[in-house]
């Protein structure tokens, strides 16, 4: 992935998905049209909403950090040729498991108590997808199938969990947690309203990178990931790799949780369950399971997220208008996947410019 | 319904969910057998789900039939079906990530085309009253059945005997089991896995028109609470048999109602829990039945392998 590549292969790289987002914009636009919007006018104001100005950029960065996080939780298993799209549950599990931590130690200082939560809310998401590791290497459990199970019973635990043992009495309408006191919270970056659950995002994103890419943990993974019997003769431990793997990216979305509960939330209920998760996942097919293209895929729907309130409040379209939006511009990327070495003028013309 | 019967209200309350909510299951998981079979997978089938039911209410409500909004949402479902089969089947595309991005899509259209439906009420699919010999109003509402329902119980049979014994049945299954064999018959595979996934997200849309014109019989955002995803895990708890299918259907839509039932009568301790008995049971089942050892019985040969380049 690192060796030099010519410029024609790295033109093709920008194009293709340039070339995605332009035609699912277009196909939006058609879209817009039929439902009465103007179309010039709605991608105005998506670009306004995302990306318009600092204000409104940082609501995007704001959506754009768990994204992050919970990609992470389908790309380090990706290595090992895993699809797992568990990332909802872990993040729901992470978060409450952030929340049970923060609680039960309270009195201390702000920073541990920080530090406490984030570990919860890791060790708690890192378990959880690690037990899809453990069925999938002992049992031979699809893990794409079991981790979906399991969103299903994190969102039925996070349930019961705070409407029995965990509910504040005071919580009437929204069933949810006893809150984190305020010093506890998370605070935000200097100077600016966004979070430090975009730090960790982006820490979190390159550590990956360089996991991957730069360690012998990382080689073993995308050995085994590449061919599973070669890797068991070579005598890689592939079940410790793939537990440890799945552990890792658990950890990631657990983190996700635990930045929306200390960030946002202020305490666990059902608004943990928001579709992070399934993002997440879209977020890493279509950054090609690479972590750091995952930053920037993160951005854009966050962005896409963020203008959502805009389309309703300045063109009348429905808020699912955005949900619209999102699906086309992943249809279309994850198309465009297809489009690589098809078009001749990308090809290497290894003779041609070697005589020029 | 139940609290005039006290404890007797609780396997009524069951009897009267199962038969109310499994149609949904019933023809999704139908569809999804079909389309796995095929050896494609259709996450995406939730998008489908809640397309058909927009279109059929929407229909409905337009219209005044509700038959015509029942093969709207079949249409819908075609036209879904279309796209999944073409994206997932291009070269170096994962139908998994193809199908999330579905549901994405699917629910944004049906939300963003049903916002003038939400209010108004359409006419709802006749139902056969099979509890008229009954005194009691709570049997007589418990055995109000959909005709679809009864469609569906009669197609789960029927797609037994086409994968058994017809033609078509076994060249979706050679396809579905090894590409390289039905290649060298000289199928087409992306022709028998487009018409499959195609008449699998068929089956998916009426499913959808099950909810929004039977039970629940209207049309809301919250209409589908993941019985699309669901109906997955049902195809594998099913081991890929339409006859199973039905089984499992009646079994995850019984499942279902034990939570609502036994809150009738007071006990709302383990609600939750209970509502998600279906996918913890799914889940021990694979884990008891699958084996490294052995591939599990049933399962589709080429299922989850990615797309051999067509260039």
């Amino acid at each position: 992935m690192m060796q030099m590549q010519s410029w024609r292969k790295t033109l093709e790289f920008i194009c293709i998905p340039l070339g995605a987002i332009l035609a699912a914009l277009f196909a939006f636009g058609i879209f817009c049209a039929f439902a009465g919007g103007n179309p010039f006018g709605v991608y105005y104001s998506i670009y306004r909403a995302a990306f318009g100005s600092w204000s409104a950029f940082q609501n995007t960065l704001i959506r754009a950090s768990p994204l992050m996080l919970s990609a992470l939780c389908t790309i380090l298993p990706a290595r090992l040729g895993l699809v797992i799209i568990g990332n909802e549950g872990a993040i729901v599990l992470g978060g409450l498991g952030a929340v049970a931590v923060g609680l039960a130690i309270q009195g201390g200082a702000p920073i541990i108590v920080q530090l406490g939560m984030a570990l919860g809310g890791m060790a708690v998401g890192g378990l959880w997808i690690a037990l899809v590791g453990i069925l999938r290497h002992y049992r031979a459990v699809n893990e794409t199938i079991s981790s979906l199970l399991m969103n299903y019973i994190a969102i039925a635990l996070l349930n019961q969990l705070v409407e029995g043992p965990m509910r504040d009495p005071s919580s009437l309408n929204k069933p949810s947690s006893y809150p984190i006191a305020d010093v506890n919270m998370l605070g935000n970056l200097p100077g600016m309203r966004v979070h430090y659950g975009l730090l960790f995002g982006i820490i979190a994103c390159i550590l990956a990178y360089i996991l991957i890419q730069r360690t012998t943990f990382g080689f073993a993974a995308r050995m085994a990931g590449g061919n599973l019997r070669a890797a068991k003769i070579a005598g890689l431990p592939v079940g410790k790799l793939t537990i440890a793997i799945c552990f890792l990216g658990g950890a990631c979305a657990g983190l996700a949780g635990m930045v929306e509960v200390a960030a946002v939330h202020g305490r666990a209920n059902i608004s943990l369950n928001s579709n992070y998760g399934y993002g997440g996942v879209l977020v890493a097919f279509v950054a090609r399971q690479n972590p750091l293209a995952a930053i920037l895929v993160s951005i854009m729907l966050g962005g896409i997220l963020a203008s959502a309130g805009i389309l309703q409040r300045s063109h009348g379209l429905p808020d699912a208008t955005a949900l619209v939006f999102q699906g086309l511009v992943f249809l279309s990327i994850l198309y465009s996947d297809s489009l690589y070495g098809r078009f001749d003028f990308f090809k290497e013309r290894a003779i041609a410019t070697s005589e020029v | 319904m139940a609290e005039a019967l006290g404890w007797l209200g609780v396997p009524l309350g069951i009897i009267a969910g199962t038969l109310r909510g499994s149609a949904p299951f019933l023809f999704v998981s139908l569809g999804e057998c079909l389309t796995e079979k095929s050896g494609k997978i259709n996450l995406g089938l939730e998008g489908t789900l809640l397309m058909g039911a927009m279109s059929a209410y929407g229909i409905s409500y337009l219209t005044g039939s509700p038959w015509l909004g029942v093969l709207s949402a079949g249409v819908a479902g075609l036209l879904f079906g279309f796209i999944h089969g073409f994206l997932s089947q291009q070269p170096r595309v994962n139908d998994v990530a193809v199908g999330i991005a579905m549901i994405i899509f699917g629910s944004g259209l049906a939300f963003f085309l049903g916002k003038p439906f939400i209010q108004p009420s359409a006419p709802q699919l006749p139902t056969l009253d099979l509890g008229a010999w009954s005194q009691s109003p709570p049997v007589q509402a418990a055995l109000q059945i959909s005709p679809l329902f009864l469609i569906g119980v009669a197609i789960a049979p029927v797609m037994q005997w086409f994968f058994r014994s017809t033609r078509w049945g076994l060249l979706i299954r050679a396809v579905g089991d090894s590409p390289d064999a039905a290649r060298a018959m000289g199928v087409s595979i992306y022709k028998v896995r487009l018409l499959s996934i195609m008449a699998g997200s068929f089956l998916s849309g009426i499913g959808g028109a099950s909810l929004s014109l039977y039970y629940p019989g209207s049309w809301s955002e919250r209409i589908s609470s993941g019985q699309g995803l669901m109906a997955v895990a049902l195809v594998i708890f099913a081991k890929w048999r339409p006859m199973q299918c039905l089984y499992a259907s009646l079994l995850f839509g019984g499942a279902q109602a034990i939570g609502p039932a036994l809150q009738s009568v007071g006990i709302d301790s383990y609600y939750y829990l209970f509502n998600a008995s279906p996918y913890i049971l799914t889940l021990l089942i694979m884990i008891i039945t699958c084996s490294p050892k052995r591939t599990l019985t049933g399962v589709p040969g080429a299922l989850g392998r990615t797309n051999e380049s067509r260039l």
